[in-house]
């Protein structure tokens, strides 16, 4: 069926607008394949409104007289209302935008059609590769090696073609470890220590079922990561009860006797249902203002989103701990590996590696960690917070990601070099966007759609030509130490950019950015270009090495 | 000095409670005004000062293995706990310290023994920093509607006014008497706020004694007149700050509220604001939530949402919202009162000021502000504050909530104030501290019975001197939105837990980088680059006359041009980061531990006192100093992993 076939009413005269800090308009709603467009005068040319219809997640209809309400809610939140004359009109236009707003082909979506005048669809697509990366890596050359095993995919389908992994190690012993990871998702590096070359390996969880079950190669491929030193931490994202209870559906730990140099911890955390169902709660409490204080704080606790942004912080800081202060590898995982594992290696990078506090050392990092390396985008980002259809996959996992990151910009507020605005519109990228960067699960999907050939990258396009000013941390100044966040409940805050964005409360946020912004520039204007940076620098020595040493996350 | 019994006790530890781990073992020392703790190592940083007064409870604990634990809790939310090996020993501190940080007389308190080296007339100077008078005549008063009424010079009408008030002009003597003796305490209705541009003001008072039907013909002349004095307006609000249930249980005791049938053209509200004591109970709670040894979030969340505090400070930004629109949008005047008229009205005619008037959120306008609703109007300091031994239940955290609304303000309005949370915090200090004389007292009649301006100083002049400290460098006093009335939103999110105060010597809780402090430093040094600059087109400009003149020196012109500017860039050249590098690898490790010292000093003396002198070093530090990490580097109580870090990161250097 042609897209169009699902526009019964493509124009409608005299429709109010209402939403969020502008007065209600009245104009003319748009429907086409991809957009909702409204527009207050005749010539279309010009729209007050222009929304993607993926970025839809919900619509509301109403029946006033003969004419009708559509309440629009947004998968990046915002929600706007649409008065309608004529009932068969409204009716129309919602049944449109359900239909068109929840494609499930891949190639139908908007990316495969968006074609702006300063993208080309020639050239490289992406920031990086794994060959790239390694080759980048000076100190993986002597230990690691980039194996091709999966480049059919046939190894493991959530994998890319190329993973790195000890030299030492086969590929066969690779296929043989996979078929022992759930998923096939064998142990592979995710990041090493550029103080001490430690490593982060991060897997899904092993096969080992109700018998026991080993497999001879994964416990070497392990062994292979340790190289001779005496210890390693398995750091479990489950409990150990439901590690226990994985067995019985044929899934299992590294058990102490056969792993003999790996030491497991069990961190406990959510997945899944819970956290979308957390994310769906948290921001219902956002959204009603005339709650009273106690009932918005214990709907805040109830929503438990910030327990998960304390977990997911609290245990890649545990993480960090093993890696720079007791010198110690770590493999993470969870069940998939594709959700909570990405997490918390993600997040334990940005602690550790300044490098990846850069604007283009945070996509790199996002690329590696999260699309190249597999998290099920589409089927978690299918719906956001206001969707009333039955729940299949999503997971907020990436947005808990962006709150963390948020976490620890607000605790180290020169370290990193991006800013707010940036994550927030990953944050709506990942759910709606007009890049194929967030389409489809996998690399080999993303292959076999042929999303690299006809999309634009948003990574790429994020940092062509020049990185837009808004998505620069005014005040960065680079730290090459480990920026340890405080985890404790009084030190973590909600994420008001995000879940308050369409509230006056975040406005007066975006006003002392600003403001923050024209200090710095008129510094710099004063100071010349040259100078700039060294009074970032002197009052950088606020974060002192030793304050910052002495810190201690309590988690172990 | 009668009162210690135990002026020096050896081999105390003192335990960091963010990490048991982390343990200082040193000598305690008692002290006619101090509770001082110096740990081994003799270096001068290394000791704790804490001021009697600030002392709010000290606590016995089971004792362990290693001696018996003294929980000390301060009433700027430090708590203390020290080890003390002998339990005589432990006992007789318990004992001295309980009776020290409850002293039975004012002259016990701390501000009449500190004496920081100035003269008389310096000291007599300092309580010229404020001056009412000014601020009422920057209102625009006096003016041909309102005067000041000489009935109370004597305090003879109501003991707890001060002595100068403003009243309509139309209102006689015998009218003031007449209403005075209605009102709860003798404390009428008289002006608080002035608004300029249209004449409507807040006034406040205490209830009146109306009972079941009481009325007096003077205090309706009164509001009458107060209503009339605001000629664009043809009614006037009274706000009743109580919960409603409240004010109808005091008419049984005779006490009261107005009857709207009796007063012409007055709108009367309640508000709901809890009493003293619910307040009490509630900040009880909330610290109790603060100080959980890592809590889980629910915990934490939980224990916030039954202390309800939050959704006190809410109830009271409601009423500051109310009264500020009535008379900025409505033009309308209001009275408030709640039973006294000295806690709730205080709060709520304050933070209705705030939202009003951009000068409140000046350095200088909070200053005025205090001074005048709460040290003026006879805000119980005395009383609520504890500051002497007496009735517990006539404490409450009134003011704190004053000084939290207008940081929520600051969290929704971060462009809108000139001063930061760390003013907030330091005026909070004192006000417990007893360190100065302005909140020793109940009201300016006991104050001035005391000669408080004769035998202690005042704390504005020193908050003053630190002024760059309290610099909020977002403020934006031009932008539109910040001038004029603040119209803050009252959605539950936007009342956040105040980390920075009730977690003040947490140190690991707050931010390792502060944004506003860097963003003030970048501030600092385009001013001096900007007066450079002007000084040096100044010269220039001189330069290029004498060129004119003399022609022929036109080369050594130029060469001493070139030695002029290479001035400011040796100066920036000096303060790159690389030199203090250097001296890091250079030196040895307790060097950069000393700059560290000497950093925290710098920073601590944001909430305390910068010690002026040696002399005065000894006197001068109420406040706690927590910043013994800077020598635990070398403590057998740290993990070696710990070390280990350090070596590697001395290797990376």
């Amino acid at each position: 069926m042609e897209l169009s076939e699902h526009i019964k009413t493509a124009n409608v005269e005299d429709v109010t607008l209402k939403r969020p800090f502008h007065p209600a308009l009245r104009g003319t709603l748009c429907v086409t394949s991809h957009h909702l467009l409204f527009s207050d005068r005749k010539d279309e040319a010009s729209w007050q409104l222009l929304i993607l219809l993926r970025n839809i997640d919900a619509i509301e209809k109403r029946a006033v007289g003969s004419s009708g309400t559509i309440t629009i809610k947004c998968k990046d939140l915002l929600v706007l209302q649409l008065e309608i004359p004529g009932m068969e009109e409204c009716l129309n236009i919602a049944s449109s935008i359900e239909a068109l707003s929840s494609l499930e082909s891949v190639t139908e979506m908007y990316p495969f059609f968006y074609r702006p005048s300063h993208l080309t669809l020639q050239g490289p697509w992406g920031l990086s590769s794994m060959e790239q990366y390694y080759k980048q890596t000076e100190r993986l050359w002597d230990r690691w090696r980039v194996s091709t095993v999966n480049s059919d995919y046939s190894v493991c389908p959530s994998y890319p073609s190329a993973v790195i992994v000890p030299r030492e190690v086969a590929d066969d012993m690779l296929i043989r470890s996979a078929r022992f990871r759930q998923g096939g998702r064998f142990p592979v590096l995710s990041y090493c220590h550029h103080r001490n070359g430690m490593v982060i390996m991060r897997s899904s969880q092993p096969l080992t079922g109700a018998n026991k079950k080993r497999c001879k190669e994964d416990e070497l491929l392990l062994q292979a990561v340790i190289d001779g030193s005496e210890l390693g931490y398995v750091i479990d994202l489950r409990s150990a009860q439901q590690a226990q209870q994985a067995r019985m559906t044929g899934g299992g730990f590294e058990s102490k006797s056969c792993y003999s140099h790996w030491k497991r911890i069990h961190r406990h955390h959510e997945r899944g249902k819970v956290v979308q169902e957390s994310l769906i709660k948290l921001v219902e409490a956002c959204s009603d203002p005339s709650h009273s204080v106690d009932r918005w704080l214990s709907k805040l606790e109830n929503s438990k989103w910030l327990s998960h942004v304390h977990s997911a912080l609290s245990t890649a800081g545990l993480v960090v701990e093993c890696v720079e202060r007791d010198g110690h590898s770590v493999l993470v995982h969870g069940s998939e590996g594709t959700d909570n594992t990405l997490l918390v290696s993600s997040l334990a990078q940005l602690i550790l590696d300044p490098a990846s506090r850069t604007v283009t050392g945070f996509l790199c990092l996002l690329e590696r960690e999260w699309i190249q390396a597999g998290h099920p985008f589409q089927q978690r980002c299918a719906h956001s917070a206001y969707s009333h259809a039955r729940l299949k996959q999503e997971c907020p996992s990436f947005l808990l990601l962006l709150d963390c990151v948020w976490q620890v910009w607000r605790q180290f507020p020169l370290a990193l070099e991006f800013s707010e605005a940036l994550l927030l519109r990953l944050a709506q990228e990942a759910y709606a966007s007009n890049y194929g960067t967030f389409l489809c699960n996998s690399e080999q999907e993303r292959c076999a759609a042929g999303v690299k050939e006809n999309t634009h990258c948003l990574l790429q396009s994020l940092l062509k030509p020049d990185i837009e000013e808004q998505y620069l941390n005014p005040l960065y100044e680079p730290t090459d130490l480990a920026i340890w966040p405080s985890v404790h409940p009084q030190s973590l805050q909600l994420w008001t950019g995000l879940f308050l964005r369409w509230t006056e409360y975040a406005q007066n946020m975006v006003e002392a950015r600003e403001e923050v912004w024209s200090i710095v520039k008129e510094h710099r204007e004063r100071a010349g270009p040259d100078q700039t940076n060294n009074t970032l620098s002197t009052h950088c020595e606020t974060l002192t090495p030793f304050e910052n040493l002495m810190d201690e996350l309590t988690i172990l | 000095m009668e009162h210690i019994r135990m002026p020096k006790v050896e081999n105390v530890r003192l335990v960091d409670r963010s990490s048991s781990r982390r343990i200082q073992v040193g000598t305690l020392y008692l002290t006619a005004t101090h509770i001082i703790f110096v740990g081994k190592g003799s270096e001068d940083r290394n000791e704790l000062w804490v001021l009697h007064s600030l002392v709010c409870n000290v606590v016995k604990h089971k004792s362990s293995q290693s001696g018996y634990p003294l929980l000390i809790h301060c009433k700027n939310f430090q708590v203390i706990q020290f080890i003390i090996p002998q339990e005589s020993d432990c006992h007789n501190v318990y004992i001295s310290l309980s009776r020290l940080s409850r002293p039975e007389k004012y002259e016990e308190l701390y501000c009449f023994s500190f004496n920081p080296n100035v003269d008389k007339a310096e000291r007599e100077h300092s309580w010229d920093f404020l001056n009412l008078k000014a601020e009422y005549s920057r209102m625009g008063l006096p003016n041909k509607l309102w005067h000041v009424t000489p009935i109370n010079r004597e305090y003879r009408v109501c003991d707890t006014y001060p002595a100068d008030l403003f009243v309509p002009k139309s209102v006689t003597l015998p009218v003031i008497v007449g209403s005075s003796k209605f009102r709860s305490r003798g404390r009428f209705p008289t002006l608080s706020y002035y608004c300029k541009e249209n004449h409507a003001t807040i006034c406040r008072s205490s209830q009146p004694l109306s009972g079941f039907s009481a009325r007096c013909l003077e205090d309706e002349q009164m509001l009458q007149a107060i209503m009339k004095s605001n000629p664009g307006s043809r009614f006037m609000y009274v706000v009743d700050t109580r919960p409603k249930l409240n004010a109808m249980a005091n008419r049984a005791a005779g006490k009261g509220y107005e009857n709207e049938d009796n007063y012409c053209n007055i709108k009367f509200q309640f508000i709901g604001i809890e009493n003293i004591h619910v307040m009490r109970n509630s900040q009880q709670k909330l610290i109790e939530v603060s100080a959980l040894r890592s809590p889980s979030m629910g915990e934490f969340l939980l224990g916030l949402e039954n202390s309800d505090w939050l959704r006190h400070i809410k109830s009271t930004m409601e009423a500051g919202i109310f009264i500020s629109k009535a008379v900025a949008e409505e033009g309308v005047s209001v009275l408030v009162h709640c039973s006294d008229g000295w806690d709730r009205t205080a709060q709520v005619c304050s933070v209705a000021s705030v939202l009003l008037d951009p000068y409140y959120r000046t350095i200088k306008g909070l200053m005025v502000l205090i001074e005048k609703d709460w040290v003026s109007f006879g805000h119980k300091f005395s009383h609520r504050c504890g500051h002497l031994d007496g009735e517990p239940k006539e404490v409450s955290p009134v003011i704190d909530q004053f000084l939290e609304c207008v940081w929520q303000l600051m969290e929704q309005f971060p462009c809108a104030f000139e001063y930061n949370e760390k003013f907030l915090i330091s005026i909070h200090n004192h006000v417990y501290s007893c360190h100065y004389g302005n909140f020793i007292c109940n009201s300016q009649k006991e104050r001035k019975d005391l000669c408080i301006k004769e035998k202690s100083h005042s704390i504005w002049p020193h908050l003053w001197e630190s002024k760059l400290d309290f610099m909020n460098p977002l403020f934006k006093p031009d932008q539109s939105q910040n001038q004029g009335l603040l119209r803050p939103s009252t959605a539950p999110y936007c009342f956040k837990y105040w980390r920075r105060l009730y977690n003040r010597f947490d140190r690991e809780l707050h931010p390792r980088q502060s944004e506003l402090d860097c963003l003030m430093t970048i501030k600092e040094e385009t001013q001096q680059l900007e007066e450079e600059l002007a000084l040096y087109e100044q010269k220039l400009a001189v330069l290029d006359k004498e060129r004119a003149k003399t022609l022929y020196m036109q080369k050594g012109v130029l060469d001493s041009k070139q030695a002029l500017w290479s001035l400011p860039l040796d100066t920036s050249l000096a303060n790159t980061p690389q030199d203090y590098i250097g001296g890091f690898i250079g030196g040895a490790p307790n060097v950069f531990t000393l700059q560290q010292g000497e950093r925290e000093s710098a920073e601590l003396s944001l909430f305390g006192d910068k010690p002026k002198s040696s002399d005065a070093d000894s006197s001068d530090q109420e406040s706690g100093v927590a910043d013994f990490s800077s020598h635990s580097s070398g403590e057998e109580s740290l993990p070696t992993v710990y070390a280990l870090s350090v070596t590697a990161l001395f290797e990376e250097r």
